[in-house]
């Protein structure tokens, strides 16, 4: 599926990338629709993640370039939330002060600032204090946290890296739903790495299977089911048709 | 309070082994008087100003020596701590003198510093220095990886990834590394004294009392000296729980 800029978020041609000589991606192309979440999908080690740390500038490519409407990752704000969030939050600053951190950065004026924690504060329900230290926090709040700073600065693009693999499944399930209805109210362009191939279908407009190295995309699967998603999308015609395509898809891709 | 019993209990048991000591005359009563005896005297000369005075100055000279490697340990540790490159070629020399008694270096310095107060702050800056600056560079080096990433794709330069997350990183590292220079210098200082021109401070207090018989004002300021180094660790302890509450967790 070709976009043309105006219509893309991203667009990335000729990706090249290999580790100690072995390729990983020779001549990878891929569009990202304005507003859509797509979720990416396939084996082990086959560079999910590879992908977006690339695509966050993260990670340097081999060749071929990734665009942001024409521009390059460093001219365009983005948002990355990492899969291990005790990692990545800060643990010497408050909650608060990890989301008002990127907006420092931008130079947002205090006011503004304090503004913009409330709305994100407002939006994720967030009912715990965000005045605490991130290890006060639960393992769900904190990636909530994570969230919340990755966002606060209004990203052009997200990238989750696996977000809720960490966390206990009623957790897993109550943010997923926060989260789709955040990104879809702020119709935020998204790119999800995922394990988790129901995981991938719930919250993505469209689902990107990928296969072992060097990677090809396998199918591009569209997810046309309505919005807003609960739990109930999972015995959905709909849902479990696409669920079982994909799957033969992942075991072909695996297969091979 | 109940933390206290244990250790209270221990001082007690081991005064109580001293004073059996003594009254099975173990040793001559002028070398092993008995610990009222040395408290007496230790009061005493407590009292008189003349330990007092000691201790004050040991204190001074440790607290200078270590001031003076915090100084120049922390900032450099950091740096070259964030230049791996560098810090593997410097590393070799680094670790040499770390391993190096620093007594050894006594006459070295005595050339370059003169036998005055000079030498004694700065063999102990330098042991210490050594000691902080490689804590540093390790905290440095050992930074989470995902943090530093975090902070770049927020758009942070080198120069705010160093200052907001690397010095932070690497700051429960940094204080393990005050912790033990601070008792490094507190050793350096106390054998200066001893044997570097003093005319003052616990190491020169103790072996003044030592050739002079003063047996029990001997054992005072070696007590004197133990508490002194106990208490700096202590009080760093503190520190470090109170101000990287979040390291490891």
């Amino acid at each position: 599926m070709r976009l043309p800029p105006r219509e893309a978020a991203i667009n990335i041609r000729g990706l090249r990338k290999a580790f100690s000589g072995q390729p990983v991606y020779s001549g990878f192309d891929l569009d990202v629709r304005r507003g859509d979440i797509l979720a990416i999908f396939g084996p082990n080690g086959c560079g999910k993640s590879t992908l977006i740390n690339m695509a966050a500038g993260l990670l340097a490519r081999d060749g071929g370039e990734i665009l942001y409407d024409g521009r390059e990752v460093g001219e365009v704000r983005i948002g990355y939330v990492f899969q291990n969030y005790r990692e990545a939050l800060f643990p010497w600053r408050r909650a608060a002060d990890n989301v008002r951190y990127p907006l420092r950065l931008q130079g947002l004026p205090r006011a503004a600032a304090e503004a913009r924690l409330e709305a994100l504060a407002a939006m994720f329900r967030v009912r715990f204090d965000l005045n605490r230290y991130p290890y006060e926090l639960s393992g769900g709040q904190q990636q909530l946290v994570s969230i919340m700073r990755a966002l606060a600065v209004e990203p052009e693009v997200l990238f989750l890296d696996e977000p809720f693999s960490a966390l206990d499944f009623e957790t897993t399930l109550s943010l997923r739903a926060l989260l789709q209805q955040v990104l879809k109210e702020l119709r935020v362009t998204t790119i999800l790495v995922s394990h988790d191939l129901e995981e991938s279908i719930v919250l993505a407009d469209r689902l990107l299977m990928l296969t072992r190295r060097p990677t090809t995309v396998a199918a591009d699967v569209p997810v046309p089911l309505p919005w807003p998603r609960g739990t109930e999308v999972l015995s959905h015609p709909d849902f479990v048709a696409i669920k079982a395509r994909c799957l033969s898809v992942f075991e072909q891709a695996v297969a091979a | 309070m109940r933390a206290a019993v244990a250790p209270a209990l221990g001082a007690l048991g081991f005064v109580l082994f001293w004073q059996v000591a003594v009254w099975l005359r173990v040793a001559d009563p002028v070398l092993l008087p008995a610990p009222a005896e040395a408290f007496r005297d230790t009061w005493q000369a407590f009292a008189g100003g003349t330990l007092a005075h000691d201790t004050w100055r040991t204190v001074q000279r440790t607290a200078l020596s270590f001031a003076i490697a915090t100084a120049i340990g922390v900032p450099l540790g950091v740096a070259l701590g964030a230049q791996e490159r560098l810090y593997r070629g410097v590393e070799f020399v680094v670790d040499f003198f770390r391993s190096t008694p620093a007594s050894a270096l006594f006459p070295l310095f005595l050339i370059l510093f003169g036998p005055g107060e000079g030498t004694k702050v700065a063999v102990a800056a330098f042991g210490a220095a050594l000691v902080i600056l490689f804590n540093a560079a390790y905290g440095v080096i050992n930074a989470r990886r995902t943090r530093v990433l975090a902070a770049r794709v927020m758009g942070a330069s080198s120069a705010r990834i160093l200052r907001d997350v690397l010095v932070w990183e690497a700051m429960p590292q940094i204080l393990v590394g005050m912790r033990a220079g601070v008792s490094l210098a507190l050793v350096i200082v106390v054998v200066a004294e001893m044997f570097i021109g003093s005319t003052d401070g616990l190491g020169h207090r103790v072996i003044n009392a030592q050739m002079l018989f003063e047996s029990g004002l001997m054992y005072g300021a070696i007590f004197v000296a133990g508490a002194l180094g106990y208490g700096l660790n202590l009080l760093f302890l503190m520190a470090e729980k109170r101000f990287v509450h979040w390291a490891g967790r």
